[in-house]
């Protein structure tokens, strides 16, 4: 009764060589439902070229869910504001550029979704980690971090100012929202007057 | 056939003893069946058979401290199909990589990783929580509803060397599927390891009820957890 003669899942068993009770698919195996067929949402590119657009409409759900997977997955090295100073670099681990230079501004959205796919340098694939709709979130986010940086202050809507969600221009950077131990709080984007 | 002194003794079967014997029988069989029930109790309860707070030896000493302590890792990182799946997942050795093929790459202490890496080998982590096979338990349902982490797996971000902080018995199961109210969070801090719940918990409960969609009615079923 307590155990009963089924694996649970990545159970050890001797049934195989590897005494592995969870076999690996072999290769080029498609799951149900999981075939590939759409380049540019998978890949973040069509044909030879990184995709410039996204697959979807940009709505204020994507942002948020590509800031609550951000800051998952991407913040430990990149930094909660994609500055490249995440904790695991802190620790040693080689500092990726900042999203804020002008050669990531000018990337096609497209990059993002690659290089989340595939790994760049240094950094290993999240494709097992990070699902393809969550890869365009996290990119649309990063576009959204990128703008946050180089906005003039004259997008901001004063009543906005009066809350002291943004700074005026010269005042010390700060990072986003923080509970005690250093996370971001959950709480979700501000209002944009411009999207 | 029969002497007198033979119809004698039948007489004396039960010698002036046995009525001490007797009430002694009486009272002390009960006392046993309480004794060695309470001594199972107590034993079943004990952590050296629950394994509470006892940490568990690994292949590699991974450190929860370390990891979502010190370095503020999410636990989704690498614990990915919580939110989706029956299963919290085990990451794989891929994920202890991605960041350790760049720091701690010589510790020795990672040796069995990188032996993983190269060979394909998995690395055979020791399961904590291990629920009896009759019992059907989903994460995703729990996480998804405002059941923290923490809840049921205490304060990994303090444990060293992984252990259990619960007995996972039924009654403690019951506990929280009678009174969920006491027990849920807003989702945004489920995975929060130091989010302490609020002085209004039951009225917070109550309307994470409604806003969570939990349905209360079926919670004790015994098809839920039994299937």
């Amino acid at each position: 009764m307590v155990d009963q003669q089924h694996l649970k899942p990545l159970a050890e068993d001797g049934f195989f060589s590897d005494d592995r009770g969870s076999r690996v698919p072999p290769a080029h195996t498609v799951a149900r439902g999981q075939l590939r067929d759409d380049e540019q949402f998978y890949t973040g590119k069509i044909g030879s070229d990184l995709a410039a657009t996204f697959p979807m409409p940009v709505t204020r759900e994507l942002l948020n869910r590509g800031r609550e997977r951000f800051d998952i997955y991407c913040a430990v090295c990149h930094g909660y504001t994609g500055n490249g100073d995440g904790m695991i670099v802190q620790r040693g681990f080689p500092q990726p550029p900042s999203f804020h230079e002008q050669r990531l501004r000018d990337a096609p959205i497209g990059h993002f979704v690659d290089v989340i796919t595939n790994g760049y340098g240094v950094m290993y694939s999240y494709a097992s980690r990070v699902a393809p709709e969550d890869r365009w979130a996290i990119a649309a986010y990063i576009r959204a971090l990128q703008l946050s940086q180089h906005a003039p202050a004259s997008d901001a809507d004063p009543a906005t100012w009066q809350n002291g969600r943004a700074r005026p221009p010269g005042a010390p950077k700060s990072d986003s929202p923080r509970n005690s131990d250093g996370r971001p709080s959950g709480r979700p984007l501000p209002p944009s007057t411009n999207d | 056939m029969h002497s007198r002194s033979d119809a004698a003794d039948m007489g004396q079967l039960f010698r002036k003893r046995a009525n001490a014997i007797a009430r002694l029988t009486v009272v002390g069989i009960p006392l046993i069946i309480i004794g060695v029930s309470g001594c199972f109790y107590a034993f079943a309860r004990s952590s050296f058979w629950t394994k509470v707070d006892a940490p568990v030896e690994q292949p590699v000493p991974f450190s929860h401290k370390h990891h979502v302590g010190d370095d503020g890792i999410d636990c989704r990182y690498c614990h990915t199909s919580v939110e989706n799946s029956a299963f919290a997942g085990v990451p794989p050795t891929e994920t202890c990589m991605t960041c350790h093929s760049q720091i701690w790459k010589d510790a020795p202490v990672l040796q069995p990783v990188r032996d993983s890496w190269q060979t394909g080998a998995p690395i055979k982590w020791v399961r904590v929580h291990d629920l009896p096979d009759y019992v059907y338990f989903d994460h995703s349902i729990h996480v998804n509803k405002g059941v923290g982490c923490a809840t049921c797996h205490g304060q990994v971000n303090e444990m060293p060397l992984t252990f259990k902080t619960q007995e996972l018995y039924m009654r403690w199961c019951l506990n929280c599927h009678r009174h969920p109210q006491q027990f849920l969070r807003p989702k945004s801090e489920v995975v929060s390891m130091d989010y302490r719940a609020p002085s209004d918990q039951l009225t917070l409960g109550q309307r994470l009820l409604k806003q969570n969609n939990v349905h209360t009615a079926g919670l004790t079923d015994c098809y839920t957890c039994h299937r």
